[in-house]
């Protein structure tokens, strides 16, 4: 089981926690595999075609997995997912 | 001197401060270097007149304002900005006699408003806890319900990258024949699109581009919903080879390392920067990596983290560092 790392944004939608864990080999079937568990997320993780919304984003441990493969990318036992809101960065 | 380094006598003679912006100098890195034939260059742009890389973005904001006509007399410019960007803006528009107002979040270091004031500037603060975002909200309503405000956007002006196609790759360009990774921090995305363009037009795929980004700590992720994100207009993922988040723990470990075993004494993203340039190198046999120095370090002073330990640092989830 992958865990993830939930933001505050996000926590109601998953009952108030931090970190959930889900199942699933590849990032996309992770977090549909969250989503399933906790359907308040589905509409805020995914876009109507099933992509990522855009204003989210997922890291594999601290790597942007849209500049990996996306929701194809592969997700091992020892990973984290860290979903973070986009944000327009500070100190510019 | 070494054959292979080259020293310049003088970096150059210029009309005036604003002229003097750029041609900054690349420094190798020996003692971060993991392998011998990996060189990691950091290219001081904290060596820039205000002493930040946003000296060239506000240089070219501005330039394109006028080049446009954009500029009427009455009307002062309005930009959302965290600090570097507004103080060049600063400078700048001081120079050249434009009224400017910056748009900057409340929770930010204490320097910052005070280089914004040295340099004239109004400041209007937005809600620390919205962060960057907010800054940008904010401004973005002011500019629409006041024509008096000309808005240069560097979150979506091709002038930002513009400034870095155009300058810093180049003087990049000139002093590396080879480059295997370019790091820079991700905050509008100027200088990852503009220099990564130019890098990737010259140098094909042999060079990576590879993004640091803050990973903002909770108390400033203050987002109603995930629709309230932000992406600036100008950043392409595509352009990116790996987009990797620091920590705010991390980025202040590495800004201490940078002063404590290179003697660069750097702002935070430079720090976090370099935690990506070196694990980037750790992966190479051989090759350059040259990364990003934003900005110096003087506006973080008040913040200790060049003198105590990080664990002793305030609010460190709560503010914004970069």
């Amino acid at each position: 089981m992958a865990t993830i790392k939930i933001p505050p944004v996000l926590r109601s939608s998953v009952g108030g926690e931090k970190e959930v864990q889900a199942s699933g080999g590849t990032v996309g079937d992770v977090l549909r595999s969250l989503s399933d568990s906790h359907p308040a997320t589905e509409s805020q993780l995914f876009s109507g075609d099933g992509q990522l919304n855009r204003y989210v984003n997922v890291y594999l441990n601290d790597e942007d997995v849209r500049v990996l493969d996306g929701l194809d990318t592969s997700v091992g036992e020892s990973d984290t997912l860290v979903i973070l809101p986009a944000m327009a960065g500070g100190g510019r | 001197m070494p054959a292979d380094l080259r020293n310049r006598p003088c970096g150059g003679r210029y009309g005036d401060i604003v002229q003097a912006i750029g041609n900054t100098p690349l420094v190798e890195l020996k003692r971060l270097s993991p392998h011998p034939g990996v060189r990691i260059w950091a290219k001081l742009e904290s060596a820039n007149p205000t002493g930040s890389i946003k000296d060239r973005v506000a240089r070219a904001l501005i330039e394109d304002l006028e080049s446009r006509g954009a500029i009427a007399p009455g009307q002062t410019i309005l930009e959302p900005t965290s600090g570097n960007t507004g103080i060049s803006l600063a400078m700048i528009c001081s120079r050249k006699g434009y009224p400017l107002k910056v748009v900057m979040p409340d929770n930010v270091t204490p320097e910052r408003t005070q280089l914004l004031q040295m340099y004239g500037a109004q400041i209007v603060y937005s809600p620390g806890d919205q962060g960057s975002n907010g800054a940008v909200a904010m401004a973005l309503e002011m500019a629409e319900r006041d024509s008096s405000y000309v808005m240069p956007y560097q979150y979506g002006n091709p002038a930002n990258p513009g400034a870095h196609y155009n300058g810093t790759a180049v003087e990049i360009l000139e002093e590396l024949d080879e480059i295997s990774a370019f790091v820079a921090g991700l905050g509008t995305g100027g200088t990852l699109m503009g220099t990564g363009r130019r890098l990737r037009e010259e140098l094909g795929d042999a060079v990576k581009i590879v993004a640091a980004e803050p990973m903002q700590g909770e108390p400033v992720q203050g987002l109603r919903s995930l629709d309230d994100g932000f992406i600036p207009p100008i950043i392409d993922l595509s352009l990116l080879d790996r987009k990797i988040f620091v920590t705010n723990r991390d980025a202040i470990v590495w800004t201490r390392k940078l002063l404590d075993e290179e003697g660069i004494f750097a702002g935070v993203s430079s720090g976090a920067i370099a935690s990506i340039a070196v694990r980037i190198a750790k992966e190479m046999d051989e090759g350059n990596v040259v990364f990003i120095v934003c900005d110096d370090g003087w506006k973080y002073l008040s913040s200790g983290i060049y003198t105590r330990p990080v664990d002793e640092i305030e609010n460190l989830d709560a503010t914004v560092w970069w």
